[in-house]
């Protein structure tokens, strides 16, 4: 495309607001209050990137406590006042600092932060279609988001601390006051935040459904759509369906704690109190949970998935390897998500025969698991690859897959769980499969439609040095905690210098410890080059940077409100014609020619 | 002084960092952006495949330093546990074969098809052959791991053997408490309306029960080596969880909810610190169930000897009872009448 071309597409750009909205948009319209799905994306990515600091910072100040058990860090007491009284950290606040680590990562960055960001950008961009079907819906989604930020936020701060009793929440210890600090007003600012998440997530999901159904330009037909947006439909559908599950969880739960029910109480002295309640189940809420939180893993997982199988075909210039076949295992992905919840609950006294049906796929979700992996390396194989940072993110995904993944065989065979369940065995697992891995999912995403959202590029040495100390540093944290996990060294532990069977560990608790701390000093090299990056990072100058065939490189360097000028381009073919026919790339909306083959 | 010089050498080395990147920046604008592009193509893909090689080598020093640490080499201390380390070692066989083929795969690819001007990329849609090879290869081999697992999970999961060794084990905020059933091998009857902190009846034991009459309730646990034991595990005021990772057994103590598991001990305390070579071995229960701010310090010991000191040391225990109601008490009627003969409370008290 000619400059005189992209010149007038700029000039129309700036008067495409006006065109589509009728009306004149203020900074509030524009920057805070904004329907436009690029913007929303971007609150949704700053706000999780502000959580990831947050939750990253916690979790290094928990690991200074694991790494130096004898020691006292001044600074702390400076930091978070009697909450590390003397320069040790207090062992409610260490809960609490876990509790938070998990929630924050789990919820606020990698749901919200991931699928908000990336559902929200891309979806429209490239489906072809103008925004989302309910722009209106979809600001409120972020809104909620913000809402549950602020009230989760404001329980850092109260006088007994927020939840600590570990992101799962199990009652009868988030149920009552009495049994923990953190279970006071901490508990209930929790589920009133999460009850706040719940219904921005709602909002999203529908949002993202109905767009992906009803609002895909011409000739984008399911099957031509990328495996970007095919993965973020699937995690829409996960987040709708599990979402309320939770939800009924945590109300119910609110009703135990303030209104006398006993939904999960039952024969319970605690603080020398004799309750009165009967008749409950514990283990009930722990089924309603995991409901949720297993399909939360994939929620998390998928779009990482979808975004590094687009950006494995983009920079190997090749197709993606077995397209059907990566739809149908992230179809089977989302099916048997909803089937194996209760592989949390192997040691809760569980029916052992129930457990044998979720022993038995749980390990089925291995197969299109191993498909994927397959396909990936396929995909790679005899390509012509471009490491951008984006590709060495989702290589190092990859990677991290298998690695984490593998791990999964051995919790999900029940009677080996026995051993490791509640071990740094099962850190070490989720912490590669589903934390690391998905943020690395992210970080590629981040580095490939970074041109996109802000019309910049990103650093690339800072890039560099950002994927390579973060993908070294994960292995040496994550990796020897499975020799931990093999000891049997019990998760949540404040400290373990009086245990005789895991002391030995304690070297390696503060190589850990070292390690997570230049590891999360890298990143914040990322956000000081995310940040900079926004208004001084080098100008994007042509259309399609990285050469691809999806639509949403088919759009200005900085498309405004509605995203094409014109009209929206009509698609021809699938997203992956690259390399074919001897031509390097064929986007979307050029049409098939009379000589070309067919695959 | 010391944390804000500790503070600014951070940030100077930030700048530093940041500084060299924005040059290079510059310079890749100077020599040309494509030829800078293909440099550091050149260089991250020397890279993958040094951080393979590397990464294996980490992988087996890694081994070498904490393997012994992990006290698989020992070997379960249960009889049951030894098929739990079986399945650890067949599924560390297999998933260990995947792993190694899969990453090495994945970072040679990534170094041999890096970029090259003269070459293109090979157009290769999919292929049914290999995508059905690579559904059923996996298919199968997990096939092999399920079936495996279940057999032993059945096996475990199944009811303790009759003849079992019985200790009630009840978790509370922070600590563990044993009760035995005492000769009549029944445990009385729990009420948690029952807890009584003054009384000392912190169980909630219901002592109208005439079999609760000579229970025993200790802190320790004491089990006789090579007979299987039944735990029932309960938890007073919040979820806890039995674990011992020397048996590889675990099970959550749920309040208003009772669990079980068993498992025969192999080896006795003594015997084990000789296996380890540590002399202040001791077989610990940890609680593996996040149950407030003192989770960390739930520790519990297990004490596992020969049958007959393990009688030595039941028959010198005092039943819960006598301890609640003195006067109940024969040994101290008999010391002020010297009327009423008992028989010691080793004999009196065989385990099963």
């Amino acid at each position: 495309m000619s400059t005189a071309t992209l010149e007038a597409m700029a000039h129309h750009e700036e008067h495409g607001d006006a065109h589509h909205d009728h009306h004149q948009e203020t900074f509030i319209t524009k920057y805070v209050f904004s329907q436009d799905h690029k913007t929303i994306a971007k609150q949704f990515l700053v706000t999780g990137i502000i959580w990831a600091i947050i939750g990253g910072l916690f979790s290094v100040i928990f690991r200074f406590q694991l790494g130096y058990p004898e020691s006292t860090f001044p600074w702390l007491e400076d930091l978070l006042g009697h909450w590390a009284k003397g320069g040790k950290l207090q062992p409610e606040f260490y809960y609490a600092l876990v509790t938070m680590h998990g929630t924050i990562l789990v919820f606020f960055v990698l749901t919200a932060g991931l699928s908000g960001t990336f559902a929200n950008f891309l979806i429209p961009l490239q489906i072809g279609a103008r925004d989302m079907a309910s722009p209106m819906l979809n600001m409120l989604s972020y809104w909620f988001f913000f809402l549950a930020s602020v009230i989760m936020m404001s329980s850092l701060f109260v006088q007994t601390g927020p939840a600590s009793g570990g992101w799962t929440i199990y009652p009868p210890l988030s149920a009552l006051g009495d049994a923990s600090m953190g279970s006071k007003i901490g508990m209930d600012l929790w589920l009133v935040s999460m009850a706040m998440f719940v219904v921005s997530s709602l909002l999203g999901g529908l949002n993202y459904i109905t767009t992906i159904l009803n609002m895909r330009t011409k000739g984008m037909s399911m099957t031509r759509m990328p495996l970007t947006i095919w993965a973020l439909f699937f995690t829409a559908v996960l987040g709708v369906l599990s979402f309320p599950v939770l939800l009924s969880g945590a109300i119910l739960l609110l009703f135990d704690r303030n209104l006398g029910t006993s939904f999960f109480l039952s024969d319970i002295v605690v603080a020398g109190k004799i309750l009165p309640n009967e008749g409950g189940s514990a283990i009930l809420f722990q089924h309603l949970f995991w409901f949720l939180g297993h399909p939360e893993v994939y929620i998390i997982l998928l779009p990482a998935m979808g975004m590094s199988s687009e950006i494995l075909s983009v920079n190997s210039r090749k197709p993606i390897f077995g397209y059907m076949a990566m739809v149908g295992s992230l179809f089977a992905i989302t099916i048997l998500a909803f089937l194996v919840w209760a592989h949390h609950m192997f040691v809760t006294g569980l029916n052992p025969f129930l457990g044998s049906v979720f022993v038995l796929l749980t390990l089925l979700i291995a197969v299109p698991s191993a498909i994927k992996v397959f396909n990936w390396l396929t995909t790679l194989w005899k390509g012509n690859i471009r490491f951008t940072p984006a590709m060495l993110f989702a290589i190092g995904f990859v990677s991290l897959f298998i690695s984490g993944g593998l791990t999964g065989i051995f919790l999900g065979n029940s009677a080996l769980d026995i051993h490791l369940h509640d071990t740094y065995f099962v850190i070490a697992h989720f912490h590669i499969v589903m934390g690391v891995a998905s943020f690395f999912g992210m970080f590629a995403g981040v580095y490939h439609w970074y041109p996109k959202m802000f019309g910049r590029y990103l650093n690339t040495t800072l890039a560099y040095i950002h994927f390579w100390v973060t993908i070294i540093g994960a292995y040496l944290i994550f990796w020897p905690m499975h020799y931990e996990g093999l000891a049997g060294m019990p998760r949540r532990y404040y400290d373990f210098s009086n245990w005789e069977s895991f002391k030995m560990f304690g070297g390696l608790n503060e190589f850990i410890s070292l390690i997570a701390l230049i590891v999360f000093a890298v990143q914040l090299l990322f956000v000081i080059n995310f940040f900079y990056s926004i208004w001084k990072g080098r100008k994007v100058t042509t259309q399609n940077p990285w050469e691809a065939n999806t639509l949403e490189w088919t759009t200005p360097i900085r498309p405004g409100h509605g995203n094409w000028p014109g009209e929206i381009p009509e698609v021809h073919r699938w997203p992956y014609d690259y390399a074919k026919d001897g031509k390097d790339f064929i986007p979307q909306d050029v049409p098939v020619g009379a000589d070309e083959s067919k695959h | 002084m010391k944390d804000f010089y500790l503070i600014a050498i951070v940030v100077m080395i930030f700048v530093v960092i940041f500084q060299i990147a924005k040059a290079s920046e510059y310079v890749s604008v100077l020599k040309g952006e494509e030829k800078t592009r293909k440099q550091n193509n050149k260089i991250n893909g020397f890279l993958l495949i040094i951080f393979l090689i590397l990464g294996l080598y980490g992988a087996w020093y890694c081994n070498e330093l904490y393997y012994g640490k992990t006290l698989f080499p020992q070997g379960s201390a249960s009889v049951e546990g030894e098929k739990i380390d079986l399945m650890l070692y067949i599924t560390i066989g297999v998933t260990g074969v995947v792993f190694i083929i899969t990453q090495v795969l994945l970072f040679w690819f990534a170094f041999k098809y890096q970029e090259q001007d003269n070459k293109k990329a090979f157009y290769f849609p999919h292929n049914t052959k290999l995508e059905l090879l690579w559904t059923t290869v996996p298919a199968i081999f997990l096939t092999v791991l399920v079936v495996f697992g279940l057999k032993y999970w059945f096996k475990m999961t199944n009811d303790a053997p009759k003849d079992s060794v019985v200790v009630e084990i009840t978790g509370h905020q922070f600590a563990w408490d044993m009760r035995y059933p005492g000769k009549d091998g029944k445990l009385g009857k729990k009420n948690y309306k029952l807890y009584n902190q003054p009384s000392g009846n912190t169980l909630g034991v219901d002592f109208e029960d005439p079999e609760s009459w000579d229970d025993l309730h200790t802190t320790d646990m004491h089990l006789p080596v090579g007979k299987p034991v039944k735990l029932v595990i309960n938890a007073m005021d919040v979820i806890h969880d039995v674990g011992l990772s020397h048996f590889r057994m675990k099970m959550d103590a749920v309040p208003g909810i009772p669990t079980t598991m068993w498992f025969t001990p192999k080896y006795t305390t003594e015997e084990m610190k000789k296996r380890t070579g540590n002399p202040n071995f001791v077989y610990e229960i940890s609680c593996d169930q996040m149950c407030g701010k003192g989770h960390f310090s739930m520790r519990g010991v297990i004490i596992v000897e020969s049958e007959e000191d393990y009688n030595k040391w039941l028959s010198a225990q005092k039943p819960e009872y006598f301890t609640m109601y003195p006067d109940k008490d024969p040994t101290i009627q008999r010391n002020s009448t010297d009327s009423i003969k008992t028989q010691p409370l080793a004999q009196a008290m065989p385990i099963q």
